[in-house]
Formats: C-alpha cells, structure tokens, sequence
C-alpha cells in the first residue's frame, strides 16, 4: 500500500481532483455505454415480440373472420 | 484452410457467438478492471517527477489504445466488406462506432486532466492530440454519413471507403510523439520505459478494458443484427419462443 490512510489516498499527493475528475468521467462514460446497450437490447426484444404478437392476431382474427362466412 | 470461417459470416450464427461470448467477455474484462484499478491505485509506487498524478495512465493509456484498436478492426471490417462482399461486416462497422467514440472521448478527456497539472494546460495544439482529435472526427463522421443515406448498399459502400480512407490517421497518431516535438510524452510500455510493478497493473487494466470493448461490441453486434433482420424467420422463431401466444393464452 502506497498510502497511509484513506484521506491520503483520496488526496493522491495534492493530485486528488484531477485524478478523481478522470475516474468518475470514465466511468460515466463506460456505464453509459453499457446501460444504453443494454436498454437497446431488451427494447428490440419487445419490439420484436409485440410484432409478432400483433401478426398473430391479425391471422386469428381473419380466421375467425373465415369461419363466420362458412 | 479458411472454409470453417464462412459459417459465421452468415448473420444468424454471428448472432449466437455474440451471445455466446458477451458474458464471458464482461466476466473477464470486470475481474481484471477491478485488479489493474485497484494495484493501480494503490500498491503501484508514485512516480519520482509526476508524484500521484501519474495514476490517470491506468485509464488514459487503455482508453487511448483501444480507441486505436476499435478503429483498425472497423477498418478490416471495411476491407473484408469492400473485397468479399461481406454485409455483416458493415453491420459491425456501425455497431462498434460508437465504443469508438467513447473510448476516445475518455482519452481525450483524461489526457487533458492529466495534462493540467502536468503541463499547465487542459490542451495544446500538439501533433498527438490533435491527431486523436482527428480520430474521435472520424468515428462521428463514419456514423453521421451512414446514417445520411436513404439506401443501405450505398451507405455502406460510401462508409466502407470513409473508415479505410481514414486509417491513415492511425500510424499518425501511433508515431506522433516521435515525428514531432511534442508535448505529449513517448511510448511507456512498448519502449520498457516503466518498471514492472507499475507496468503489470497496465497491462492487466489494457487487457481488461479490451475484454469490455469486446463484452459491448459483441451487444450491440447482436443488436443491430436483429434490428436488420427482424422479419427474417430465423429471428421470429427465436423470439416466438419467448412470447406466450395468443393461443395458449386464450385457447386454454
């Protein structure tokens, strides 16, 4: 360990600011990334199956709309 | 001898290996990010010039590599698109873009942090980061004309020949620092210009970003693959099974 205690190294040498500055945009930026990916995902997933949900009603609905005129 | 690569140039079965490797990719690349970060931070001696400040090359320096590297494998992409006739390769093009844009954006960002209290400056024209600048440009641009096309063949062609177009930038970029009298200072890790117990954590953090570029590309690879393809069969059946139909539902 570099450091002697905790405030020392949130200090980092009288660097804290700029260090820290730099982690937490990383981070923002990375998790963003991740997150917007992600939703992305689950947000095609429902896309997807609501298209399919809405074609299968679609043929359910002219079948039964076939078997009324027989 | 290629022959067993061909499968996977068909999109359903990149699909299944995006999906396949993503959470092994994520596992991989969290684990070594939490170590490099950690013996980065707190075990790795200070520097004897730049003291503490130095700590910001545990993310700057991975950040700025794979912003190269996401670009060089855009541009086999678009080499592989252009001679092969390879539609999934422009898929990737647009779907790892944006890491691109994010990782140079950390690179940038962190540089001119690190380059404040080091330099005096958040940032000076100087030949290496103005050529980094040119590169997150490019990324901006290779999405901004793809998506300013109507047709879809010429907007991958036209993005095809803009990200081999520029791929000059990139031995700009990597040699920079020692065509130019820069401010920015030369190569650490491939010159041995860093002693080992502050260049292992390095290296476990540039692997372990690496794991991260390849945990969100394979994501949004399979994403924009279903985007495309979502009324081809192979992508409703897959999805069928997940959705209870209107049959069981109501037909019980």
């Amino acid at each position: 360990m570099q450091f002697e205690s905790f405030a020392d190294f949130i200090d980092m040498g009288g660097y804290g600011f700029y260090v820290w500055l730099a982690f937490a945009f990383t981070l923002i930026v990375y998790v963003g990334l991740m997150v917007m990916s992600l939703r992305r995902q689950k947000q095609l997933q429902k896309e997807v199956t609501t298209m399919l949900d809405r074609e299968q009603r679609i043929k359910q609905a002219k079948q039964a709309g076939a078997s009324d005129l027989l | 001898m290629w022959k067993w690569l061909h499968p996977f140039a068909k999109s359903e079965r990149c699909y299944q290996l995006c999906h396949q490797l993503a959470p092994w990719f994520g596992l991989l690349g969290l684990v070594l990010i939490v170590i490099g970060t950690i013996w980065g931070m707190a075990y790795a001696p200070m520097d004897y010039q730049q003291g503490n400040s130095f700590r910001i090359i545990y993310i700057h320096v991975p950040a700025a590599m794979l912003s190269m590297g996401i670009y060089l494998s855009m541009a086999i992409a678009a080499f592989v698109a252009m001679v092969w006739q390879i539609k999934l390769s422009e898929t990737y093009i647009i779907a790892v873009a944006p890491v691109g844009i994010a990782f140079t954006m950390v690179a940038l960002f962190t540089g001119a942090v690190w380059g404040k209290p080091m330099w005096g400056a958040w940032w000076v024209w100087d030949a290496r980061l103005t050529s980094e600048l040119i590169l997150l440009f490019l990324y901006i641009g290779i999405l901004s004309l793809y998506n300013a096309f109507e047709d879809s063949a010429a907007a991958g062609k036209a993005t095809c020949i803009l990200t081999l177009v520029g791929s000059v930038n990139l031995p700009i970029i990597h040699y920079s620092v020692e065509w130019w009298n820069t401010l920015h200072q030369g190569a650490t890790l491939t010159k041995g210009a860093i002693t080992m117990d502050m260049g292992i954590p390095l290296v476990i953090n540039i692997f372990g970003f690496g794991f991260f570029v390849a945990y969100v590309s394979c994501i949004r690879m399979a994403n924009e693959i279903v985007e495309r393809e979502k009324h081809r069969p192979w992508v409703r059946d897959m999805f069928s099974h997940t959705t209870p139909s209107i049959n069981q539902t109501k037909g019980a």
